[in-house]
């Protein structure tokens, strides 16, 4: 089966012809298949907001092309607009987009600019505003006068009620606090195994990474460093440090352990899996020095 | 899309004329405007043009990039000259219906676009050629012997200098709010006027509530390190002459003195 999302030898250049001229990517090439959460990271200013810009046809790229179940988005200027429909995206700090009276309608512009009907529109803010967790009495309230961490919810639900096969984020629990971040991440994880959606994560937290995405698109100076799985990338630390990145801390004590030369596993990068591992040294019974 | 915009843009530069001291330049520009505006004929015209040119070439700011600045006026340029054109009495030479073109119009008309460009033209040389904070810094030197009559010269030069700092930030936050909302399918191109309209409150809302958060977060910042106005602050950047703004002063003084005379004798 085609991935939903095939992007092919994508490159972007800024302001061509001027001296502020700056390749922000350069031959990128990856592809999003149906029902995996894929993790993106990189440095500041390795090109993460750009090409998540181009995969719902924001932006359009200078070489290359951006495909959707096969077909080239930029085809034409009315298929172009549909898919962003079909492919959401989310900013970092969506809450800052926010402008209707009432939580209701911000929900409900997305899909009112899909032509839906009413009864639709209804239904769809219903749902999305259930995946986000926001109480009915609160979709009559201003967005301006939530909190923090209920706009957000409210501005991902807007992007959610368009029901997008790709669901893409950028760092969205960015300047949250512990709890929000870890009920907004579970948000996301019930909204992709309900559509069985495709969602694509922006982040800086390693261990938000490691324990939510299934692979895992490292970006360094506009091109693809390294992609695979959690494992393979976290195995990779000093490859990583050297491009700006870490892993996560708990891989950090495993490495060190390892260093120090007790025999771990040290593809480790979520506290469980952490667990695990000594327990199974302590059940092995591998003799320390 | 939003950053071609050139408001008021300066351009860095390393030549005399950029490295005049801003108040020269503020008066210059005066002295320039009020020379423009003197004069009547060909030959005065020709001095202030020359003037012009000499500043841009010496400048080396494209003539590209000037005649960019101009295009938005274009409408308010033809306008004039047509007005000028058929409003001028005078014996005509064409006629038809309501309509006679003299020779006086043409030549008014003729003088009115000459004027309002160089105007132009020459105004956006003092933003091209000095930055706006230096400009700002200028203006509050220039303006400060109205404190005496109480006015709130260093608060006016304030709010400018934070206007302008903020003109770049407030674009560049339009265009992510714009790409946030065309990601929600948004539509700015399409439709008539009103539908056009429309589509921008999903714009304009957001940026407004923007600008006041910064408006206070700025407001808050500048609390916390004891701002408080102009009374015994002294300055980071302290504006002094040098030989070239001596020399620049008198470049003025002879434009003026030139179209005065030319003016007044005319040939």
């Amino acid at each position: 089966m085609a991935p939903i999302l095939e992007i092919r030898s994508l490159s972007h250049v800024y302001s061509t012809g001027t001296p502020f001229e700056h390749e922000a990517l350069k031959d990128v090439s990856f592809s999003v298949e149906r029902g995996e959460f894929i993790g993106m990271i990189g440095h500041t200013g390795s090109g993460k907001s750009t090409l998540i810009q181009h995969l719902n046809g924001l932006l359009k790229p200078t070489s290359g092309s951006v495909l959707f179940h096969g077909e080239d988005i930029w085809r034409d200027v009315k298929f172009t607009r549909s898919i962003r429909f079909k492919v959401g995206l989310v900013f970092q700090y969506p809450e800052y987009q926010l402008f209707e009276e009432t939580v209701y309608r911000d929900i409900a512009f997305g899909p009112k600019n899909m032509g839906l009907t009413e009864r639709e529109i209804d239904e769809r803010v219903h749902r999305a505003a259930g995946f986000v967790g926001i109480e009915e009495e609160n979709l009559q309230k201003s967005p301006f006068d939530l909190s923090g961490g209920q706009k957000r919810r409210v501005a991902i639900a807007g992007v959610i009620a368009m029901e997008p096969e790709v669901l893409i984020l950028d760092e969205p629990t960015a300047g949250l606090d512990p709890a929000g971040r870890e009920s907004i991440l579970q948000n996301i994880r019930d909204y992709q195994a309900s559509q069985h959606a495709a969602v694509v994560m922006v982040s800086h937290s390693m261990e938000e990474i490691a324990s939510n995405v299934d692979r895992l698109i490292v970006l360094a100076d506009g091109t693809v460093a390294m992609t695979g799985k959690p494992s393979e990338v976290f195995s990779r630390a000093q490859e990583l440090i050297e491009i700006g990145l870490d892993v996560p801390e708990i891989t950090r004590v495993f490495l060190r352990l390892r260093e120090l030369g007790v025999p771990v596993d040290s593809s480790v990068f979520t506290v469980e899996q952490a667990k695990d591992a000594i327990l199974r040294l302590k059940r092995g019974g591998a003799p320390r020095a | 899309m939003l950053k071609d915009i050139t408001l008021g843009q300066y351009f860095p530069g390393k030549t005399v004329v950029h490295r005049l001291d801003p108040r020269t330049k503020l008066v210059l520009v005066i002295v320039y405007i009020v020379a423009l505006f003197l004069a009547k004929n060909f030959l005065s015209y020709g001095v202030v043009l020359v003037y012009l040119i000499a500043v841009i070439e010496i400048s080396r700011i494209r003539l590209r990039v000037i005649l960019n600045s101009l295009r938005p006026l274009l409408f308010v340029i033809l306008l004039t000259a047509i007005l000028n054109l058929f409003y001028s009495g005078g014996t005509p030479i064409v006629s038809f219906w309501i309509f006679k073109i003299s020779k006086e119009g043409i030549v008014n008309a003729a003088f009115m676009v000459l004027r309002i460009t160089m105007l132009i033209a020459g105004t956006f040389m003092l933003t091209y050629t000095t930055s706006p904070i230096a400009l700002t810094d200028g203006l509050e030197n220039l303006l400060s012997p109205l404190k005496k009559l109480k006015a709130p010269v260093h608060e006016l030069a304030m709010m400018m200098s934070i206007a302008l700092r903020f003109i770049p930030t407030l674009i560049e936050e339009t265009d992510k709010i714009m790409s946030a909302q065309k990601a929600r399918g948004a539509d700015f191109e399409s439709g008539n006027i009103i539908a056009r309209a429309k589509a921008m409150i999903p714009i304009l809302v957001p940026l407004f509530i923007s600008a006041f958060r910064r408006a206070d977060e700025l407001a808050t910042a500048m609390e916390c390190r004891c701002y408080h106005g102009g009374e015994g602050r002294t300055r980071l950047r302290q504006l002094r002459y040098a030989g070239r703004d001596l020399g620049a002063y008198l470049t003025g003084a002879a434009l003026l003195a030139a179209v005065i005379v030319l003016r007044n004798f005319g040939l």
